[in-house]
């Protein structure tokens, strides 16, 4: 990692993906990208591996799925068997309309809540941890990019002046 | 623009040629009198014929409980048998059912002949749904599409006609599948007296009448105002609002008629049993397959280098309405089933008892076809860009729509006496060769893409 970062601040969303473009054509290594809002085919720009999280998404919904499962027939037909719909068949598979309802919403809970939880995990981010992003202002209509400063530093420069930047700055990469 | 080929016009007059001679073997071999029908069950089903009579030694419990469990039905729906008389006359008993069975057998071409004729008319009618939420929306993507869509729709006026002919046809006692078109059920049968102000002949084909003449004047004017729109001079955009304003108009219109359309064609065949959801169930299986259809359509046209600017992301979007309206329909289908199994009520419930005990494997096959394969096929983001995995899951949903049509008509016209024969397959080709040949003919008239649409630009630069 080198010790120095290059922040180029935008004030537009398109200007910064053409500029996140150029950047990488001309080889240079992006840190990390701030913006106020998801832009649209960042990540592809970036050259960032795809989400893995629906994967996840899927193997939660059937661990939800088989939980669902358990629990209602522990509860429902086991523990203390229930007469349901006027027909006492005390049979999980007979009854099964009746559960089908709890069975999707433990499903849709289970999916979602720790994909959440997963993401949070995944992005180091939990509660009354410190902001990390350098500028205030990309939580509200500004968009930083860094650059790590390799090689010719006034040519990375003019590089990010002429793709749009409004500020370009030298920081030390407190990370390092 | 596109030319017909050859070889897929040769398929449709095929499929047509060999649907006609099933569906004219069908009918030929519909029984005429009680004892050839009794004769015909015989042989098809051997020991099973005197399920009504005596039991047979060799017959288990659980078959024995099976048949009472039928003769229960019998009994609920004694009052919607083509004769009002109840079983309690004995003496008769054996006649009844002879004429029952006859009845059975002669509606089932007709049955057949119904649920293709209203399937693939369903999939026009879907679709020209779809094409007008689209417009009223103001959508960007599908402007690519729209031409597809608007040969599908094409099928509206011969697949209308057609069931316009059915219906009268029935009106008029060709056939016996709407139990409340006759005189002499309903003199015996409170309940349908009770609902003769609505179900009767007359304002029946009337009611049908106004829903055609509706769709088919939408399906008309938006047609010419999308052709007008691409011959009119650049910034004029006059035609897309017109277009936009029929298209809310008609949404209002379609909503209120489609549900009336399907308590008329459809829950009617049961005049005693009522759902309240049931015009948003067929209105589901209608966009599930016509959105399949216009993806396999659009697919078909891609591979032959047409449509060279629809790409991966649109295909994806239908996909994606697949998907999600296979879940929807799947929704509907489970509320309408379960409550009507937790609540119990025997005038609701003999619904889903003649379908579990008489089409086992259609009902709950179709929800194997439906939802199960379809959720699990399309559920992943790579496989909606597939094509062939589309082509794959399209056929297996559309057909599993057929069958979804199949169960709602058939336990109410043929019962237990159903089978797929020369009527059902034929049937099932005949349309089919004539919705490919009327769909194909009309891609033919003009280009297939709307180059004058405001919004093809976003459609062409559409990612997802």
């Amino acid at each position: 990692m080198s010790s120095k970062l290059v922040h180029a601040v935008y004030d537009d969303d398109d200007t910064l993906l053409h500029a996140v473009k150029d950047v990488k054509k001309a080889d240079y290594r992006i840190e990390e990208v701030f913006t106020p809002f998801p832009v649209h085919g960042l990540d592809h720009a970036m050259g960032l591996a795809g989400t893995r999280i629906a994967v996840m998404a899927f193997m939660y919904g059937i661990l939800g799925f088989a939980v669902a499962i358990t629990m209602i027939n522990y509860i429902m037909i086991e523990d203390w068997p229930q007469n349901i719909g006027g027909k006492p068949s005390f049979s999980f598979l007979e009854n099964l309309p009746a559960f089908v309802p709890v069975i999707f919403e433990m499903t849709v809970f289970f999916a979602a809540h720790l994909m959440v939880i997963t993401f949070y995990l995944r992005s180091r981010l939990w509660p009354f941890k410190k902001a990390e992003n350098p500028m205030p202002e990309t939580t509200d209509d500004k968009f930083l990019m860094q650059v790590a400063l390799e090689g010719d530093e006034k040519k990375l420069m003019s590089l990010l002046k002429k793709s749009g930047a409004i500020d370009v700055s030298i920081h030390e990469n407190d990370n390092a | 623009m596109y030319t017909f080929a050859q070889r897929l016009k040769i398929t449709a007059f095929a499929l047509m040629g060999l649907g006609f001679i099933g569906l004219a073997i069908g009918f030929a071999s519909a029984p005429s009198t009680v004892a050839e029908a009794q004769a015909m069950v015989a042989g098809a089903h051997g020991g099973h014929v005197d399920a009504h009579g005596s039991e047979h030694s060799s017959h288990d419990n659980h078959s024995s409980d099976t048949h009472k469990e039928k003769n229960h039905h019998d009994d609920a729906h004694a009052t919607t048998d083509t004769h009002g008389e109840h079983h309690a006359d004995e003496a008769h008993g054996e006649d009844h059912h002879g004429e029952h069975l006859l009845h059975q057998l002669q509606n089932k071409p007709w049955a057949a002949l119904y649920v293709a004729a209203f399937f693939f008319f369903m999939i026009a009618l879907g679709t020209l749904m779809f094409y007008a939420i689209q417009r009223a929306a103001q959508a960007g993507w599908p402007i690519l599409l729209f031409r597809v869509m608007e040969g599908i729709t094409a099928y509206l006026v011969p697949g209308s006609i057609i069931i316009y002919v059915f219906l009268v046809l029935t009106g008029l006692h060709a056939n016996h599948l709407f139990v409340w078109m006759d005189a002499e059920t309903v003199a015996h049968d409170e309940i349908i007296q009770g609902k003769v102000g609505y179900l009767n002949v007359p304002f029946f084909l009337i009611r049908a009448a106004i829903y055609l003449l509706g769709w088919n004047a939408y399906r008309y004017f938006s047609r010419k105002f999308s052709l007008a729109q691409d011959a009119a001079p650049a910034g004029d955009i006059s035609n897309h609002k017109k277009n936009f304003r029929i298209s809310a108009v008609f949404l209002v219109f379609f909503f209120v008629t489609e549900s009336m359309m399907s308590w008329d064609w459809i829950m009617s065949l049961d005049p005693h049993w009522f759902s309240t959801l049931f015009g948003w169930y067929v209105l589901a299986s209608m966009l599930v397959t016509s959105v399949t259809v216009i993806a396999l359509v659009s697919i078909y046209l891609k591979s032959k280098g047409y449509l060279p600017k629809v790409n991966d992301s649109h295909l994806h979007d239908l996909a994606k309405f697949m998907f999600g309206l296979s879940v929807f329909w799947t929704y509907l289908w489970f509320s309408q089933f379960m409550l009507i199994w937790y609540s119990n009520i025997p005038e609701e419930v003999t619904y889903f008892l003649t379908r579990i005990d008489d089409y086992n494997l259609p009902f709950f096959g179709m929800v194997v076809m439906n939802f199960v394969f379809p959720l699990l096929i399309l559920m992943s983001s790579d496989y909606k860009r597939s094509n062939w995995i589309i082509v794959m899951a399209g056929i297996i949903i559309v057909l599993g729509h057929y069958i979804d049509i199949f169960n709602m008509i058939m336990p109410a016209t043929v019962g237990g006496q159903w089978f797929i024969g020369w009527a059902e397959i034929g049937g099932f080709l005949f349309f089919a060769g004539l919705f490919i040949y009327v769909v194909f003919r009309a891609l033919t008239k003009v280009p297939l893409e709307a180059s004058g649409d405001p919004y093809v630009g976003e459609s062409e630069r559409f990612v997802y």
